[in-house]
């Protein structure tokens, strides 16, 4: 098989590649000129709803459709957010992006807020990534310099400030109503839906958060155009009038038990055994496969028998996953234990609930107790069925929480338990003899640092 | 809070902080980038820097402490070390070894997580995916990732500092 040629990352090998100067050699800011001088707000709009591109950061909710929601001729001000609070566990597209390629970035979110007709963008950006953040602010710094931003860009009467904002190491932060609580000055509880952030969101205005990889897509679907944007990933399923298809090329990052972990680049729809052997050379130490993440910890397990699984926006949820998710596939050789994986998953999921509902709360912290004493050979084969019914009982899915923080949780659970059952009652029955088969009240261990 | 009123933000920080404000169309948008000003600089944000930005943003220093005390990242009681040093315990470092690397690290240091060494160098942190997993198991000590560490590579963070 031919290797897709990178269009995300065709930058990023290029020295100082991060740089106004080497950014427009290769053709930057081109495609922002053409907006500026040819377009409206409108046919931007239309032209990113024609390419099916669907937001990159976890939901794929189709990002033509969400700037549509905005209120038409609304007097402003209307707000945009771009979200790079990457922290799902296995994800570092986004940072990528910023360190490698910021001005692509910052073109595509130029284009974005022209068409969204905001005149203030917030750059929400994770405390996490310093390398991201200076390369970013310098990017900015060279933009107002070149008249690409500030009052009147390259005499279009167009006006735009970016203002970088950092966020605080808080998971809850990357999505979009936490986002905008924590921009606001607030704890980043996210909000109850609807009103929608184009409705109502930041500053109680109309508001738009796009995720950094999305804005990327954005600056090459104005630059090469819808056809060629459709041209590449899996065409919608003409039998589903509610599929809105995986357009595009998408940064899949691979870590774990991996020869080569990294950032790639591929057409949407790669198989799980194609980015391990073609991109990622194959399992570390000629180890087999045992499972893997399809698309960070929130998107719960594949196990090895299920590599033929394609990562688009449809394919994960076809084997039991939640989604694409942020498409990070990590990968675990035959040596890990999924106790010791649910007890890693749990563990995040106790520490970033940020507390709000009562199910997330409650759910992630005694899930992770659960799995604590499991761990540590006092589990019974009934904490199983408590961490299922905790798996099933939290989240948007059954409708039981404001955000999707806990159906992440959830799904490790509910896929680790459900596809690897027979190991973690052996393990289960192995460390705990007398006591595994035990049903009655047992107390919970003293935990270690959840905060 | 301690009997002592003396301020803690310098005239340059509030200057700083005041420079922040035509960013946003209100005023309590500062708060988080108020809190990262005062932190870089006194290395934690005290109760009554809370007060003091409080009183810049026209805030009760209740909402301040609260919006502060949700991110469990300020420190208030004393300074983190000269290097705040967060190894990352999320999945794919985990995978590869940072439980060996933090563990470590904490004998090390003779410090838990979450804890400065005697001599104010290092503050030890755990910390949740960093988004560096090509580079696990990883940590990001000030502003440099330290990249696929084992406990020897850990050793000579530790001598560097020395």
């Amino acid at each position: 098989m031919t290797r897709f040629e990178p269009v995300l990352l065709a930058n990023i090998e290029k020295p100082d590649s991060h740089t106004l100067k080497v950014y427009e050699a290769g053709g930057g800011y081109a495609a922002l000129r053409k907006v500026l001088a040819s377009m409206s707000p409108h046919d931007v709009r239309e032209l990113v709803k024609a390419s099916g591109l669907r937001g990159r950061g976890g939901a794929g909710f189709p990002t033509g459709l969400k700037w549509t929601f905005l209120p038409k001729d609304h007097p402003g001000p209307i707000y945009f957010c771009l979200n790079a609070d990457e922290s799902e566990p296995g994800t570092f597209n986004n940072r990528y992006l910023m360190e490698f390629d910021p001005h692509q970035v910052l073109e595509g979110l130029i284009i974005s807020c022209f068409a969204t007709r905001a005149s203030t963008a917030y750059f929400y950006m994770r405390y996490e990534y310093p390398t991201a953040w200076q390369r970013v602010q310098q990017a900015v710094d060279e933009c107002y310099g070149a008249g690409l931003l500030g009052k009147n860009i390259l005499g279009s009467g167009y006006s735009l400030d970016i203002y970088l904002h950092r966020g605080a190491a808080a998971y809850i932060c990357g999505e979009e109503t936490g986002l905008i609580e924590s921009i606001e000055g607030k704890r980043a509880w996210p909000r109850i839906k609807p009103p929608f952030p184009a409705v109502e969101g930041l500053f109680r205005k109309p508001t738009v958060v796009n995720n950094v990889e999305t804005a990327a897509c954005v600056a090459q679907i104005l630059a090469r155009g819808v056809d060629w944007f459709k041209s590449i990933g899996v065409p919608a399923d003409p039998q589903n009038p509610r599929d809105a298809g995986s357009y595009g090329p998408k940064l899949y990052c691979l870590s774990g038990h991996i020869n080569r972990p990294g950032c790639y680049e591929a057409p949407l729809g790669i198989t799980v055994n194609a980015l391990i052997n073609e991109y990622g050379g194959g399992i570390r130490g000629g180890r087999k496969a045992k499972a893997a993440i399809p698309g960070g910890i929130s998107m719960g397990l594949l196990t090895a028998g299920e590599f033929d699984c394609p990562l688009d926006f449809n394919g994960p949820g076809r084997y039991g996953c939640l989604g694409l998710g942020t498409a990070a596939v990590v990968v675990m050789d035959e040596t890990v234990s999924m106790v010791d994986f649910l007890h890693n998953s749990c563990q995040f999921f106790a520490h970033e609930s940020c507390g709000q509902c009562t199910p997330c709360r409650e759910g992630t912290a005694w899930s992770l107790r659960l799995m604590e004493r499991i761990k540590a050979g006092k589990g019974r084969w009934k904490d199983l069925d408590l961490l299922l019914e905790i798996g099933d009982n939290i989240g948007i899915i059954p409708g039981t929480t404001i955000c999707g923080l806990a159906d992440g949780a959830a799904w490790p659970l509910k896929n680790a338990i459900r596809k690897f059952r027979p190991e973690l009652e052996e393990y289960i029955k192995r460390t705990n003899p007398q006591g595994y088969a035990e049903t009655r009240a047992v107390p919970a261990l003293q935990l270690l640092g959840i905060h | 809070m301690s009997a002592t009123t003396e301020r803690v933000l310098t005239d340059e920080m509030v200057a700083e902080i005041q420079s922040l404000l035509p960013r946003y169309p209100s005023k309590q948008a500062v708060t988080l980038p108020a809190l990262h000003l005062v932190n870089e600089r006194l290395r934690h944000v005290p109760l009554q820097a809370v007060v003091e930005i409080a009183g810049i943003l026209d805030l009760a220093p209740a909402d301040v402490q609260d919006t502060l005390s949700f991110y469990g990242f300020f420190k208030q009681d004393q300074p983190h070390g000269k290097v705040r040093a967060w190894v990352c315990r999320s999945i794919s470092c985990h995978l590869l070894g940072a439980d060996e690397v933090l563990a470590h690290l904490s004998r090390r240091l003779g410090v838990k997580p979450g804890e400065t060494t005697a001599d104010g160098r290092i503050t030890l942190e755990y910390a949740e995916c960093l988004g560096a997993c090509e580079y696990a198991p990883c940590m990001l000590a000030g502003t440099t990732l330290h990249r696929c560490l084992d406990t020897q590579k850990a050793d000579q963070f530790v001598d560097q500092l020395r």
